[in-house]
């Protein structure tokens, strides 16, 4: 139970640390390194090496942004077995559904509920 | 007559009051014991952040007036300027004072463009009373320029803190017992190829150094003659910059030489590189530097207000970012 925290804490902090890199060093905008950062988690999931990770260190690899990319590409992946070309369309948005929904509802909710301020 | 951008008043217009307002989170500033008004809520209570804006415009223009005893009315001109697109909160101000109204855009040198301007129209005899000054509403900037608010976006330690503050001053002909404007340059525009919207500081260093040098030679004064020497926003990088960029070139950095960015809030980390805004330095030469000049501690000072040219579809098309800086000096007899 605790090595796999570790793990997670190690592998997630690395993926974040990479971020900041290209944040700070490369001097990318943070809309750029966002994209970046799911592009490659779904290459690396194309190429097969994402869900080794997932299985090595758990939440370090699903909670980073990169883990989205991965979805994407597993979704349009394991729907492309079953239904061809056209599950390529419909299998990205099949798996990263919840996320995106989860994104927009509270979202909503939090812009129905609060009013932006600066820091006072 | 060749004047190269170097003004000469004789007839000395003078400050004859100023006004000066912050939002709530410059209470932080050491300088805010100057300020006339300090805002609970930076919008003013109204519903939009450029409205209040806008309100804080007009409250510190009435501010200013009240202390001379003049109504909106009796001012031949409005010249202020701030950083939103098209100047919509000095628009919305000119709109409710209902006096004639040019809005002046020099970025964060405002300050000292629209305060030469008004000293250009007292010395011509055109005016008898004019309003100078600018104004920046910290998150109306923010969303404009670099991210809003809300996104919570890091920054790097080079950045700045936009102020919400605004500082106005009414400028008249010549009366004993005031700051009197004797003289400016006007500032060219330097741009050295910097592109990083982050680190406006060391993109404005060259400009305020370049006119403090044309200031010195057109004017045949030094730096012993002053008894402080304000840039505006170049905060703690920035005015780390042109203090090098004037040893180069000669020029003695001594104590006197000060940034109002780098001093407005302090040495509290929270701000980075310091604070920047159009009222950034309209806010501490019109309380600070004004209050000592009315009290004789300061007889002689040079206020070198220094704007980055950068507009955010310049910045997100990657091109540099032109500077400026506008020099006003101020003696009180």
């Amino acid at each position: 139970m605790i090595p796999m925290f570790i793990t997670a804490f190690i592998v997630g902090g690395l993926i974040c640390v990479i971020g900041q890199i290209l944040f700070d060093v490369a001097k990318l905008t943070p809309a750029h390194t966002l994209c970046i950062l799911v592009v490659s988690g779904s290459i690396l999931d194309g190429i097969g090496w994402y869900e080794p990770l997932i299985d090595f260190a758990g939440a370090g690899a699903t909670i980073p942004i990169t883990s989205f990319g991965n979805s994407l590409t597993h979704g349009a992946m394991s729907e492309a077995e079953k239904h061809g070309f056209v599950g390529v369309l419909t299998g990205m948005f099949e798996v990263t559904s919840s996320g995106i929904s989860a994104a927009i509802l509270f979202g909503f909710i939090a812009a129905i509920l609060f009013k932006s301020k600066g820091k006072v | 007559m060749v004047v190269k951008g170097l003004l000469t008043f004789a007839s000395m217009p003078i400050i004859a009051s100023t006004g000066v307002t912050g939002g709530p989170l410059e209470r932080k500033s050491p300088f805010a014991e100057g300020f006339d008004k300090i805002y609970d809520d930076e919008r003013s209570k109204l519903s939009t952040n450029e409205q209040g804006h806008s309100k804080m415009f007009e409250e510190t223009c009435m501010i200013a007036l009240s202390k001379i005893d003049l109504l909106p009315s009796d001012v031949d001109f409005l010249l202020i300027g701030d950083l939103v697109n098209q100047m919509t909160p000095s628009n919305f101000c000119a709109s409710s004072l209902q006096t004639p109204y040019i809005g002046l855009f020099s970025a964060c040198a405002t300050s000292v463009s629209s305060l030469l301007i008004a000293a250009l129209l007292t010395e011509a005899g055109m005016s008898t009373c004019a309003i100078a000054g600018s104004g920046s509403q910290h998150n109306a900037i923010e969303r404009q320029f670099r991210y809003p608010i809300e996104y919570g976006s890091q920054k790097p330690l080079t950045s700045q803190w936009t102020v919400t503050a605004t500082g106005i001053a009414a400028v008249t002909p010549y009366k004993t017992g005031y700051p009197a404007i004797v003289s400016g340059t006007i500032g060219r525009t330097i741009d050295l190829g910097m592109t990083d919207p982050l680190n406006m500081g060391a993109a404005m260093a060259p400009a305020a150094a370049n006119t403090l040098q044309r200031h010195f030679e057109g004017h045949g004064t030094k730096e012993s003659d002053y008894d402080v020497i304000m840039t505006g926003d170049l905060g703690k990088n920035g005015f780390n910059i042109y203090r090098k960029l004037l040893e180069q070139a000669g020029i003695k950095t001594s104590t006197k030489f000060r940034d109002a960015g780098a001093a407005f809030y302090g040495d509290d980390e929270d701000f980075q590189s310091g604070a920047s805004g159009a009222g950034c330095s309209a806010a501490i030469y019109f309380s600070d530097v004004y209050t000592k000049m009315m009290m004789g501690e300061y007889k002689r000072v040079l206020l070198l207000a220094t704007g980055a040219l950068l507009s955010p579809m310049s910045a997100q098309q990657g091109d540099s970012i032109p500077c400026i800086a506008h020099a006003v000096e101020l003696i009180m007899k």
